[in-house]
């Protein structure tokens, strides 16, 4: 019995065989996996699940892969955290945090990437390709060197330095636009016409895009095979979003879990919020915007899945908000300072935007909540670097550790709860 | 000198396997007129039944997405480049 069964238009539901193509021919429609449900109920069930990798592969059941022999950079089954001194801060009694920033490139694209170099080497491409804003560049350029592919990476020129030396170690030919992320997606769409190479975000979308399921499929396994009550998860284009949705409603489709009851929040930065702006004028149509914030990984001024995104939120009872570049600064530092988890920008988004819906009675202080944090703060140290105390400097001297400690004293942690007297 | 109009791959079925179409300049509605005048078939993929384009179509005038200039009406001078792009889900 076949678990795929091939691809389906998410707009007029066209059927297409499972081929290297992204786009429904007759209505431009993105392509989706379509899967037989009831197939893959018979194969999986908890118990073959925690028999299985430590790693996303656990759920390749769910996934839309056919070879036996995957490309294996032992990406996810990342921990899933009790976030007692974060959820003290904000004023939440249940909160979690999905720490996606230990995954093998340092953030949640080795999810999607695994899938796209899979079935790139199985639909036999050499050369495996993406339009990145520099988290994907990382995640396409090692899963390519793990698979003996070529790898070829375009990047905004503006980009972040570390995110470029992240992605350049691995050896792929790195092409800098002189552009927006936009600008970079709409020129690798019409390379990807003419040259015959697997594009993780383009002609292997329908694939890629499945990985991001994984990041429902652990949270969910991590809590004991339940769904959370709410998740706030940091969105750029929206695929990740609609994908995390689509993970639990699969869990419930195969009996995994009994519901996929979560209110799906979105958080995007102030300077690049076209879908939280169309939610704050109650509409379903996003309006393009060129972003101007300091979290570039969330900066796709034009979201594909904007609309669908915006549906979810509707449809699951959730919200939509975003935080200005301050407000992400003080998020990441709040999130390193109460969990010791050091997120890049898009982490302090998730943060902020989850703090300001706590202050605004939207989210309900005993709700089962996840924040995904879904990249490493060392790929972009330069967004707070100007935000926090410079170090005491003093000479060798025991005498001079003394005067100075007793100067300014030690800082108290940000995380400690109020009663409890910290040495 | 005309304006061209590049076609994207799963819209070549319907200009006879064309990646480029030579038009000649006016706005965009105008040269979308143009295409939909040669090419029948392509209404009903850039449409929707009440005419409205799809949401997954994006035109672009010299790179930039239309929607940031004057929408349909922008127009475009001889030697100008209209391209044709289904939204790509893109990532972070």
């Amino acid at each position: 019995m076949k678990r795929v069964r091939g691809l389906q238009c998410r707009e007029c539901g066209r059927e297409y065989p499972a081929d290297p193509i992204h786009v429904c021919e007759y209505c431009f429609g993105p392509l989706e996996v379509a899967y037989d449900y009831d197939a893959i109920a018979r194969l999986v069930s908890r118990a073959s699940i925690a028999a299985g990798p430590r790693t996303l592969w656990r759920y390749r059941h769910l996934l839309p892969i056919e070879a036996e022999q995957v490309v294996d950079t032992h990406a996810g089954f990342t921990p899933l955290i009790r976030a007692e001194n974060l959820g003290r801060a904000l004023g939440l009694r249940n909160l979690y945090v999905k720490n996606d920033t230990v995954n093998p490139t340092f953030s949640f694209k080795d999810r999607p990437v695994a899938m796209a170099a899979t079935k790139a080497r199985e639909f036999g491409f050499d050369t495996l390709a993406c339009a990145s804003t520099g988290n994907l560049a990382g995640a396409v350029a090692a899963a390519a060197a793990k698979a003996c592919m070529r790898a070829c990476i375009f990047i905004p020129a503006d980009l972040e330095p570390s995110k470029i030396v992240g992605a350049s170690i691995y050896g792929p030919t790195v092409v800098a636009v002189e552009g927006t992320y936009d600008d970079v997606n709409r020129l690798c769409s019409e390379i990807a016409d003419q040259y015959a190479w697997a594009f993780a975000n383009i002609n292997m979308r329908p694939y890629y895009s499945e990985g991001s399921k994984t990041l429902a499929f652990e949270v969910a396994e991590q809590l004991g095979w339940r769904v959370p009550d709410r998740v706030v998860v940091p969105v750029a284009s929206g695929s990740m979003f609609t994908k995390i949705w689509r993970g639990f409603n699969e869990l419930a489709k195969v009996g995994l879990v009994d519901q996929a009851r979560v209110r799906m929040t979105v958080a995007q930065a102030e300077g690049c919020a076209p879908i939280v702006e169309a939610f704050r004028r109650h509409t379903l149509s996003v309006e393009p915007v060129k972003p101007h914030t300091i979290a570039k990984s969330l900066a796709i001024g034009n979201p594909a899945d904007g609309y669908y995104s915006l549906r979810i939120v509707k449809e699951s009872g959730g919200q939509a908000e975003a935080a200005t570049d301050a407000e992400v600064v003080e998020g990441m530092r709040l999130l390193a300072r109460t969990e010791g988890i050091f997120a890049e920008t898009a982490g302090g988004v998730t943060v902020a935007v989850l703090q300001k819906l706590v202050e605004a009675g939207k989210v309900d202080r005993d709700e089962l909540v996840v924040a995904y944090i879904t990249g490493n703060g060392l790929k972009t140290p330069e967004a707070v670097a100007g935000h926090l105390e410079r170090p005491l400097t003093i000479p060798p001297s025991f005498k001079r550790f003394e005067e100075q400690i007793a100067a300014v004293g030690l800082k108290r942690q940000t995380g400690a709860p109020a009663a409890t007297s910290v040495a | 000198m005309s304006v061209t109009v590049r076609i994207p791959a799963p819209l070549r079925s319907v200009t006879g396997g064309a990646a480029a179409v030579q038009v000649e300049s006016g706005s965009v509605a105008n040269i979308l007129g143009q295409l939909e005048a040669r090419y029948p078939d392509i209404r009903a993929r850039l449409r929707d039944p009440e005419g409205q384009l799809r949401r997954f179509v994006n035109l672009y005038v010299n790179g930039e997405d239309v929607r940031f200039l004057q929408g349909l009406e922008t127009s475009l001078k001889p030697g100008d480049e209209v391209s044709i792009i289904p939204a790509v889900a893109g990532g972070q």
